[in-house]
């Protein structure tokens, strides 16, 4: 298991180097100037000139790639052309916000995805499979950035049950941080677990008609054990793919609905620091969500291996 | 009391800690401000939080007039070359260091020489800087310039410790440290940015909130939410098409006033090769264009009434204004008249504008309208960033943009209608409008200017290389329980008087 680990992740470093290069030779092309952006309404030729200098934006783009390439390696992603802050520092702002967001959302998925899988797996054609079809169907199909905002001003504005937006760090006040989270986490999660029925569901079905399943029922088993012992074990795998998939897509960042609610996680900054060409945040982002995204492939990989036991032969 | 009676007691106390203090204020931002340093930062989001933060040398009365604010008094030498400047004794920044001459000396230094600084050519006119007194400075300039006092009014004039800005350097902002009623307690970005009463102010008396947060919210309609919510107490730019449902709501008041700035179409008259269209070359084409449309039109139609059609860099409402001419009336077939004699039937013309939907549904009304005297307007969205590239480069025919106003007239106009202006993106030139302009940067009589400027805009509404269209409207919704509140045509949230019911 640990060998292979560590070659899954001697694989992972020309992955990343790749993207970092595909990432920031995609921003280059990217027309508008950062300096002309960051000057705004001020636009002196000398300053203009003076921040081209200080950020190397005169440079060749394969010299800049390499300075900042450089600094990377040594833990420094740069300052934000906007607010001067370190990147790493607003990474490191920013990370808990988003992974708190990832983990209630994903929470939120697989609580209401996985059993509304199985059920109308086990009921197919009845009336929770239709029920299940039609909760996925809308879940799928209603855009998140309006659901938001009905939620806001349904559960916020008329209830009063909730803050309508904003954050509120877990370590400060966990019941307020969690209360703010619960919308943004509910509307991101609901779309998530649409998903994950139908591929619960599919699995679920097509488990339920191998051999194996007959001659557990035929043994005397529980229909419980049957379905969640025998079954769902076996039709797992496909549902942790797509789990830690979208797991890893909410880590870089959930960019309408951290918009809606205010959550200051990666989306909003990385939107944010597009629209004002603020290169070295865009890329420390990037960067870092690459990381993430491997780092969560690798988790499923090694999810299958302890699942399902014929995997761990493979190298 | 038994366990679970003390349980609950202690519940609900923990509960009750964990919401605002009532002396809280909470204010929704458009956007995010960038650097917190008054001579790097650009944005009209970062100002407002400046408001609180940072005390200027003066200030302005809702009607323009430069009042006192860290600098008590002042009076122009003769010849107009001296500005000399009595400050307010007893005033200490937020780090203790204390408020003097020397303090304003720094703050100008700084301004000119820090090289990140963006307000260099706001204080360009200053030559030196001279300590006269513990509490009295004085200002030598080149040339008169009739403007600085209204810099002085902004960032140019904002006061920042001499003591933290010398140890921070360019990075300031990030701990900023300035003598205003409120001090810098934290910032997250695209989060939050709180202060908290800073208790040595000189004019505490006057604030009555012991923090105020700033929450930057993009979403007009969330923002709304949130004030409904009482998650925030007021904010700015309520979007002009939910002013009719605000004022309809009896916990909310409405709040307005009419920008410095203006919103228009700028003509590429001579910016490179694209300059060279029927457009770009003919002022009667220019006029046409200007008179197909219905200025009032396009407010009733984008902005429901809430903002004020324009004709001129000034808004209506500005003493600048030239009442003798006032926003014409729409004359289709006049238009039509102009275009023929410049030779055409029809003719088309591309415009960018910025591709948000506010600013492209006011093109469209505009493309319609235009349509009707014989102009086949092509709209160009662009992103705003490339937009504004574009127009530096001269890689445009025209461009829907806009300024967001100064207090001095001068800073509406000079830079972009004067041959060598730092924003003239149509590179409209005309020696006697800078002769004009320049004129009435000199001099310190209001008449004499006001002279020269309706000089100088008779000239530009004949070549119209800006066709002006309307004024943006600040509109602030505020929580029914706040008092005080005093609109301010540069759109800023002054909060000396503002208190809870």
């Amino acid at each position: 298991m640990l060998g292979f680990i560590g070659r899954r992740l001697i694989i992972a470093i020309p992955t990343i180097v790749l993207i970092s290069i595909f990432v920031f030779a995609l921003q280059k092309l990217l027309p508008g100037d950062p300096v002309l952006a960051m000057a705004g309404e001020e636009r002196d030729p000398e300053v203009l000139e003076f921040l081209r200098e200080k950020y190397r934006l005169n440079d060749p783009i394969p010299q800049q790639y390499l300075h900042w390439m450089g600094g990377v390696m040594q833990g420094d992603l740069g300052v934000s052309l906007r607010t001067r802050q370190p990147v790493l520092e607003l990474i490191a702002e920013k990370l808990p916000v988003t992974i708190q967001l990832a983990v209630m959302a994903m929470t939120i998925a697989l609580m209401i995805g996985i059993p509304a899988g199985i059920l109308s797996a086990v009921h197919k054609g009845g009336w929770i499979d239709w029920l299940a079809n039609l909760f996925a169907l809308s879940g799928l199909s209603v855009p998140n950035f309006w659901l938001g905002i009905m939620l806001i001003l349904l559960v916020s504005v008329k209830l009063g049950w909730l803050p309508a937006s904003g954050y509120q760090p877990l370590a400060t006040d966990p019941l307020r941080s969690i209360q703010t989270m619960l919308m943004p986490a509910f509307v991101l999660g609901t779309g998530l677990a649409a998903t994950l029925m139908r591929h619960t569901r599919s699995a679920m079905l097509g488990v339920l008609r191998a051999d194996f399943i007959r001659t557990a029922r035929a043994k005397g088993l529980r229909e419980r054990t049957v379905i969640l012992k025998h079954a769902l074990r076996n039709a797992l795998v496909p549902i942790v793919t797509i789990s830690a998939l979208l797991f890893g897509e909410l880590l870089a960042g959930a960019v309408l609905t951290e918009q809606i609610f205010t959550i200051p996680g990666f989306g909003k900054m990385i939107v944010d620091a597009v629209f004002n060409r603020d290169y070295a945040v865009v890329q420390g982002v990037v960067l870092c969500t690459a990381v993430a995204f491997i780092a969560m492939n690798l988790a499923a990989d090694a999810a299958y291996r302890w699942l399902n036991p014929r995997m761990r032969e493979q190298g | 009391m038994t366990d679970l009676k003390r349980m609950t007691l202690a519940l609900a106390l923990a509960a009750s800690a964990s919401f605002a203090h009532a002396a809280d204020l909470r204010i929704g931002l458009q956007e995010d401000p960038d650097v917190l340093d008054p001579d790097q930062s650009r944005t009209f989001v970062g100002r407002i939080v400046y408001a609180s933060l940072c005390d200027k040398l003066v200030d302005i009365t809702p009607g323009l007039e430069i009042i006192p604010q860290l600098a008590t008094g002042w009076s122009w030498s003769e010849d107009g070359k001296t500005l000399t400047m009595q400050l307010r004794e007893g005033v200490t920044f937020h780090d203790g260091t204390p408020f003097d001459a020397e303090a304003v000396k720094a703050n100008i230094d700084r301004s000119q020489n820090l090289p990140e600084s963006r307000r260099k050519s706001e204080v360009k006119s200053i030559t030196g800087v001279e300590v006269t007194g513990p509490h009295e400075v004085q200002f030598s300039l080149a040339d008169p310039d009739a403007t600085l006092l209204a810099q002085f009014a902004d960032r140019a004039g904002m006061m920042v410790s001499p003591t933290a800005a010398a140890a921070a350097g360019a990075d300031f902002g990030l701990n900023p440290v300035c003598s205003g009623p409120f001090k810098f307690v934290e910032r997250i970005q695209q989060d939050r940015i709180v202060l908290e009463k800073f208790a040595d102010y000189w004019n505490a008396d006057a604030i009555s909130f012991d923090r105020v947060v700033f929450l930057p919210i993009p979403d007009t309609t969330v923002r709304l939410a949130n004030l409904r919510a009482g998650d925030l107490d007021m904010l700015e730019r309520l979007a002009a098409t939910d002013v009719a449902s605000a004022k309809g709501d009896a916990s909310l008041q409405v709040e307005e006033a009419v920008s410095l700035g203006y919103q228009g179409i700028t003509v590429n008259v001579a910016n490179g090769e694209r300059a060279n269209n029927p457009l770009g070359q003919d002022a009667r084409v220019r006029q046409a264009l200007s008179l197909a449309i219905d200025r009032n039109v396009i407010n009733q139609v984008v902005f429901e009434g809430a903002f004020a059609p324009g004709n001129q860099p000034f808004p209506p409402t500005s003493p600048w204004y030239d009442t003798r001419f006032p926003v014409p009336e729409r004359d289709v077939e006049k238009a039509k008249a102009l275009l023929k004699e410049a030779g055409f039937d029809r003719l088309e013309i591309e415009v960018q504008v910025a591709n948000n939907p506010v600013q492209m549904q006011l093109m469209q009304v505009v493309q319609a309208m235009a349509a009707e005297a014989g102009f086949d307007i092509k709209l160009t969205a662009k992103e705003f960033a490339t937009l504004l590239k574009d127009q530096t480069a001269g890689d445009y025919q025209a461009s829907q943009v806009g300024w967001s106003g100064r207090v001095d007239p001068d800073g509406n106009i000079h830079q972009f209608q004067t041959c060598n202006g730092g924003i003239n993106d149509s590179k409209y030139c005309d020696p006697e409008v800078d002769r004009l302009l320049n004129a009435a940067r000199v001099s310190n009589d209001t008449a004499e200017r006001k002279a020269s400027y309706d000089a100088a805009r008779a000239i530009l509404a004949e070549a119209m290389p800006i066709i002006y269209l309307y004024h943006q409207t600040w509109i602030w919704a505020l929580s029914d329980k706040l008092d005080g509140f005093v609109p301010y045509p540069d759109g800023m949230i002054r909060l000396e008087g503002v208190s809870f019911k």
